[in-house]
């Protein structure tokens, strides 16, 4: 608890103090600010586009990841023989360090990368793209990345939450003459409301908080098309050297995980109760 | 519904072909980490000549032995660290139902929602002055740190579940409360254990954010840091560059096939709490 305290609490209390100064990281002498840091943020392009870009990609990720891992999971939860392989193999990127499967899909979307190159040998030559170049693509791109990365790790939290599903449930949909869209909408997927909070929840704050692919696969480029808080908190502070900003910057982020996370927690948990 | 039937077949066929799209990156990699830098053609034709020069090459110039000897270091002793302190900690408000049990519970929960980004800069300040920036000291402080109120959080639904019937016997039989827990609680926590040991590891391991802050530098670096700094000074030997990164996943995968079916019932299981 005391070392919990040491390094969240009392760091977090003092961030949020700084968040009204003008310190540079540096200089011992700082001055109060009041709410100049956040009267500025308001002023700052790069600032909105940034709360507007993690906002975009968090709810992309948690819709199309989840919907990709539901999607998975039923598909191996079936009778098929290589259920037990694919389960391994769909969920092996979700242990490999983001960073250097970043940098791995920085190649294969370079220009000449081998996605083009794939698109080409199928004769799709319109579908080539600069995946990380285009400002309109580049944030799509980094959500396809992470979609890739964590599909399987949706499809196992769900997988778990169907085989806690008793079977007799199923039997008796099938005596009553039920189809398998019936059976998903009516049984299933009630019966995965707890799955579906934690795989929503995981993913929505895994989104907000993002910073290390789009440190590798773009950096915040091109310009600022992808600059996501955690990326333009991190420049602001080491390379530009604005602390106190940086910190306002990081209590907006805090505000926004606090709100989408309870928010989200209420309605889902009001879910599962209804649920049950 | 339970026969392999011509559809079962026609959906085995569709599954194993996402696979397969899900596994071509990593069919890139290995194509690309064993091509000499001679030979320039498509990414996907396979590779006729290959050659284990980058391998080498990459991990004599990469320092990558030493940065995976300290990211070993730091994951495993953080580990130890966060286990041994959650599982304690879980104790007592899952047990005692006492008014500040309930406290605890609240401040671990508020541990959960704050974002690292909030106290990573003034923890930086903190960290510079006890003269901890670019020790690998600093990391296992502030994973250990970082990971307890999660962890104890697993511990404790965990622990909520568990019939206290053994441990009265335990009590009955003499036991001090510390034996109760070590002798009788503990081994029946195994399942959370592997669970929260799995999770803690794999976040360790892969973190990147903070060791690029707290170690930016030094020559303790730790894989994702390496690899990194790797990439910044071979910015197009993308040959060379998969050679790295192929050698920095190899750990990592050779433990998940290993282990996979621990490690899966991991990340699951301990998400129902």
């Amino acid at each position: 608890m005391v070392l919990f305290a040491f390094v969240v609490l009392i760091p977090s209390v003092r961030g949020v103090y700084y968040a009204f100064t003008d310190w540079d990281g540096l200089d011992p002498s700082f001055s109060f600010v009041g709410l100049d840091n956040f009267v500025e943020m308001f002023r700052d392009p790069d600032a909105k586009q940034a709360i507007w870009h993690t906002l975009l990609i968090a709810v992309s990720i948690t819709i199309i990841q989840n919907g990709f891992g539901l999607a998975l999971a039923l598909g191996v939860n079936t009778m098929i023989k290589s259920r037990n392989v694919l389960r391994v193999f769909l969920f092996a990127p979700a242990v490999i360090t983001p960073i250097v499967t970043a940098y791995l899909w920085r190649n294969l979307l370079s220009t000449d990368g081998a996605v083009n190159s794939l698109f080409g040998a199928v004769g799709l030559d319109s579908w080539q793209q600069n995946w990380l170049g285009d400002p309109d693509l580049a944030l799509w791109s980094i959500v396809g990345v992470i979609v890739w990365q964590f599909g399987g790790y949706s499809m196992v939290i769900f997988l778990a939450g169907m085989q806690s599903i008793p079977k007799e449930i199923y039997d008796a949909a099938a005596i009553d003459g039920t189809g398998p869209v019936r059976r998903f909408w009516s049984v299933t997927r009630p019966l995965l409301a707890p799955a579906f909070t934690i795989n929503l929840m995981l993913s929505i704050i895994g989104g907000i908080k993002l910073f290390d692919q789009v440190y590798a696969l773009t950096g915040g480029g091109p310009g600022h098309a992808t600059d996501t808080l955690s990326t333009l908190i991190y420049k602001d502070a080491f390379t530009l050297g604005e602390f106190g900003y940086s910190i306002a910057l990081a209590v907006v982020l805090t505000v926004i995980v606090a709100v989408a996370s309870t928010g989200q927690y209420l309605v889902l948990a009001r879910n599962e109760r209804a649920a049950s | 519904m339970n026969r392999y039937t011509r559809r079962t077949f026609s959906l085995e066929l569709l599954m194993v072909a996402i696979a397969l799209v899900v596994a071509f990156p990593l069919y890139v990699l290995v194509n690309l980490a064993v091509r000499p830098p001679s030979d320039t053609s498509s990414p996907l034709r396979p590779t006729l000549t290959p050659t284990l020069d980058n391998f080498t090459q990459a991990w004599q110039q990469g320092a990558l032995g030493g940065a995976l000897a300290n990211s070993a270091l730091v994951t495993v002793v953080s580990v130890l660290i966060v286990i041994a302190i959650s599982a304690l900690a879980a104790y007592p408000p899952a047990r005692v139902t006492a008014r500040w049990s309930r406290g605890v519970f609240l401040l671990i929960m508020l541990g959960l929602m704050l974002p690292f980004q909030l106290a990573a800069l003034p923890l930086y300040q903190t960290m510079r002055d006890l003269h901890l920036l670019g020790s690998a000291w600093a990391l296992i402080l502030f994973y250990s740190g970082l990971q307890v109120p999660f962890t104890t959080f697993l511990y404790i639904g965990f622990l909520r579940a568990l019939p206290r019937d053994f441990e009265d016997a335990a009590f009955i039989d003499g036991c001090t409360s510390w034996q109760a827990f070590r002798h009788v609680v503990f081994p029946m926590l195994k399942p959370i254990t592997v669970t929260a040991i799995v999770l803690n590891a794999v976040s360790i391991w892969n973190d990147f954010f903070t060791p690029l802050l707290y170690l930016s530098g030094s020559t303790q670096q730790t894989v994702p840091v390496a690899i990194s700094g790797f990439v910044g000074q071979y910015v197009s030997d993308w040959n060379l560059i998969f050679a790295a990164l192929l050698i920095s996943m190899i750990p990592i995968l050779v433990v998940y096939f290993a282990l996979q079916r621990s490690i899966i019932n991991g990340f699951a299981g301990g998400l129902k709490g």
